[in-house]
């Protein structure tokens, strides 16, 4: 299989899940806003947090209300993080291998990519966010089942589910470490009711919340919903089941060892920690230390089989070191 | 209403498929048949052959960054062309004919050219020819076969001669056009081709592969042959990345390929560099190889030439190939066939005048409202004047034009192509046009049989370009003995 397929693949499957993430995030948001007193308001900066995108926000004079970072992440073509974006570079990435993935994903994305841009003004309204959203939700949803049910499962279709599992580990990471900061570090008792609605909403970014009761079956607390959002398996995404599914997707491509080796020794380092150890500081300590080893393991995926070289390779860039104020990767 | 042949005239043509209002031999069975169906039968099988073309996914790809890319539906006319197998046996000699005379003139134009030296072609000619390229000088080719793929134009005049009108060895296209029109003509008329009597196209693809191989420097079994594209903006890309799928070999970009310090080729793949033997390239010399040719070509493979002086690997066409795809080259190719073969042409080629001449100059100059005049590198058609269509203005023009660079010119008379009864709306019309045969040289040579017809769908056009209104019609070899 050609490297050039591979990334082509990989990245394709990176940024449908990364639009996905950024319509459910907003959605959220808006919902979360409308159960929280005024005073303990997040409001939407988390939102850019989230996606890194401070700087770029900044830079652009941004201001932290509705209107502003819901166009910001939305329909911004300079935020190479928005979902329009995200959605061009898919459909991008798709276009070159039209002959590799069955032609309808093409074709589907492309309508998906019109639609988002063209129905772009109901996507920021208030009144008609939600249907927009909801639609570019199912409209990623369907790709990924089209992809699942007429590509074949070979190598191609193991770059697909790596590339969309990095993306969805990378959002978990981002949206517990920026939710958990937000949360009321000292919670005021009159404010103790609202403690839970936080951790809800927390899971609802992840549309864990329903699938965290069934399987947890106790009202939602840090330490519970931290181990499900980390390390429930079953669950598809928390962290340890998108590491779980990248671990999986490597043992049968070849040259896997280095690749392989990093997967497992954050599969083991997500899965001993005690969540209700973690305090806040050591939470985003920790949450840290797994996006720099996401982040290692990316850069290994891609040396190992997207850059082989001809003659000595080039030393490579310092890698950055995460933390929330990092912009989302994007292809190089 | 039904065809009625009766009524159908070709007048000052000659038509492929009716001769005095009845359907010549091998068109007999087709002729016959189309005049039991009914208007909207008719209407039946078009609306097949448009389905068809959709569900397979014929197109041509126009892009915008716009509305992404635009895939046009390939236009494709349902009544076939038809040529007898005994007429097509020849012209299949006089291809391969030809070809074996043009690839053994590009080898010898790059090593003795003792075709200079014995005076039979003009030193003069070559030394401003734009496709000689001085690095391919001494440079050897498996089986002596530069121009490995050759699409050679086909037209007939009224009074029926063939003549080979242009030979492309740069990167001729059309092929997968001429199997896809087979594919969507089976599903129009299946019954006809029930009888056994059409000849079948399909082998292409694999003849393809084995040309490709029989070039491989390394004699392993399953040599790596891959086709290098210049990338899906291409117009051409369809064809790439069909033909590559037929092949079942890897579709690559130049960005996927790397030479190593070895003078070898390798793609990059997940499992690391994989040496590369044959490449089949659609891009065109210049832009090859950016260490040689045109420095900022991003779609090249920097230090292609060298693995290929070398010896380590094959591109197809050869670089440098393009020397004989020239229009003044073109008209000495009956006398390279003497030349090289002994043999006389078998297929003619139309009359051409060489304005480098003084002469034919004086000629083409006092007639030319009457000739098609041509610059010697183009393609496509473009840079042309059609004497009798052409306006006062624009004879000025070309005069001017004809005195300055007489090099860079030459003039034919106006050819009256064939027609080919066409549908038009619920009715058919004589539509004028050409032919593209394939010949493969590697360590076989092999024609394709029949080719792709080109069409200009408009009323007395001649203009066979699907960018300029053309379509295609199926090519079908009848064997009418058998």
């Amino acid at each position: 299989m050609l490297s050039r397929v591979a990334e082509n693949v990989y990245w394709m499957s990176r940024y449908v899940e990364r639009a996905e993430n950024i319509a459910r995030i907003i959605n959220v948001n808006a919902f979360l806003l409308l159960d929280l007193p005024k005073k303990v308001r997040p409001g939407w900066e988390p939102l850019v947090q989230i996606t890194g995108g401070e700087a770029l926000f900044k830079d652009m004079k941004g201001i932290y209300d509705e209107r502003h970072v819901v166009k910001f992440l939305i329909g911004e073509e300079l935020n190479p993080g928005s979902l329009l974006s995200s959605l061009r570079q898919a459909r991008e990435n798709a276009r070159t291998i039209r002959d590799f993935v069955p032609r309808e994903t093409y074709e589907y994305l492309n309508e998906l990519y019109l639609f988002a841009r063209t129905h772009l003004s109901k996507g920021l309204s208030a009144q008609g966010r939600f249907g927009y959203l909801k639609s570019i939700i199912l409209g990623t949803q369907t790709i990924t089942g089209l992809l699942a049910g007429s590509m074949i499962h070979d190598d191609g279709y193991d770059f697909l589910r790596m590339g969309r599992n990095l993306e969805r580990g990378d959002m978990t990471t981002r949206i517990i470490d920026v939710r958990s900061a937000n949360l009321l570090p000292n919670v005021a008792s009159e404010l103790r009711p609202f403690e839970s609605i936080q951790w809800v909403s927390v899971l609802k970014s992840l549309s864990a919340y329903q699938m965290y009761r069934r399987k947890m079956q106790v009202n939602v607390r840090r330490a519970e919903a931290l181990r499900f959002l980390l390390q429930e398996r079953s669950f598809p995404r928390a962290f340890a089941h998108t590491v779980g599914e990248v671990e999986f997707c490597l043992r049968s491509l070849p040259h896997n060892t280095q690749p392989l080796k990093i997967a497992r020794g954050l599969l083991a380092t997500v899965n001993s920690v005690k969540p209700e150890k973690l305090q806040q500081a050591e939470l985003h300590q920790f949450i840290d230390s797994l996006q720099l080893t996401l982040n290692e393991l990316h850069d290994c995926i891609y040396s190992t089989y997207f850059s082989a070289q001809a003659s000595e390779p080039k030393p490579q860039a310092e890698a950055v070191r995460p933390s929330q104020r990092v912009a989302l990767p994007q292809q190089g | 209403m039904t065809i009625r042949w009766s009524s159908y005239t070709a007048k000052g043509f000659f038509d492929e498929l009716i001769e005095n209002g009845r359907p010549r031999d091998a068109s007999k069975p087709l002729g016959e048949h189309l005049s039991t169906l009914s208007n909207a039968e008719i209407k039946e099988r078009k609306a097949a052959a448009e389905l068809a073309i959709q569900v397979m996914g014929i197109t041509f790809t126009v892009y915008s960054q716009e509305g992404g890319s635009i895939d046009r539906a390939w236009p494709f006319d349902i009544i076939p062309r038809i040529i007898r197998k005994s007429e097509w046996d020849v012209i299949e000699k006089g291809l391969r004919q030809r070809v074996r005379a043009l690839n053994l003139f590009i080898d010898d134009i790059y090593h003795q050219q003792r075709i200079v030296k014995n005076k039979v072609f003009p030193r003069e000619l070559l030394l401003d020819s734009k496709n000689f390229r001085p690095e391919c000088k001494g440079a050897s080719v498996p089986h002596q076969a530069w121009a490995n793929v050759c699409g050679s134009d086909l037209i007939r005049d009224k009074d029926g001669t063939m003549y080979v009108l242009e030979d492309n060895l740069r990167v001729p296209s059309g092929v997968s056009y001429m199997l896809e029109n087979r594919q969507v003509q089976k599903r129009v008329f299946p019954e006809l081709f029930a009888s056994g009597n059409i000849l079948p196209v399909d082998d292409y693809p694999s003849q393809l592969y084995d040309m490709l191989a029989s070039l491989s420097p390394r004699k392993v079994k399953r040599p790596e042959v891959v086709v290098l594209t210049p990338g899906i903006y291409n117009s051409a890309y369809f064809e790439h990345a069909y033909l590559a799928q037929q092949m079942g070999v890897e579709l690559v970009e130049g960005r996927d390929l790397a030479v190593a310090d070895d003078d070898c080729v390798y793609m990059r793949t997940i499992e690391g560099l994989a040496r590369v033997d044959v490449i089949y390239r659609r891009i065109d010399d210049l832009f090859m190889d950016p260490s040689v040719f045109v420095k900022d070509s991003v779609i090249g493979v920097s230090g292609l030439m060298r693995a290929w002086q070398k010896g380590n690997v094959a591109l197809a066409n050869a670089p440098g190939a393009g020397v004989a795809d020239d229009k003044v080259v073109y008209a000495y190719v009956p006398q390279m066939i003497k030349y090289y073969l002994d043999e006389e042409p078998i297929i003619p080629n139309v009359p051409t005048y060489l304005c480098i001449n003084k002469d034919e100059r004086k000629h083409v100059l006092a007639n030319l409202d009457k000739l098609v005049v041509k610059p010697a590198n183009e393609s496509g058609g473009y840079g042309m004047l059609i004497g009798t269509r052409s306006t006062r203005k624009q004879r000025t023009e070309f005069a001017k034009l004809i005195k300055q660079d007489p090099r860079n010119y030459i003039a034919q008379p106006l050819i009256a192509l064939s027609t080919v009864p066409t549908l038009v709306d619920d009715h058919v019309e004589g539509r004028h046009v050409d032919l593209r045969p394939f010949i493969l040289s590697g360590k076989r040579t092999y024609v394709t049989l029949g080719g792709l017809t080109r069409v200009a769908l408009v009323k007395g056009s001649t203009v066979v370009n699907s960018s300029q209104g053309g379509g295609s019609k199926d090519t079908w070899i009848v064997d009418t003995d058998s």
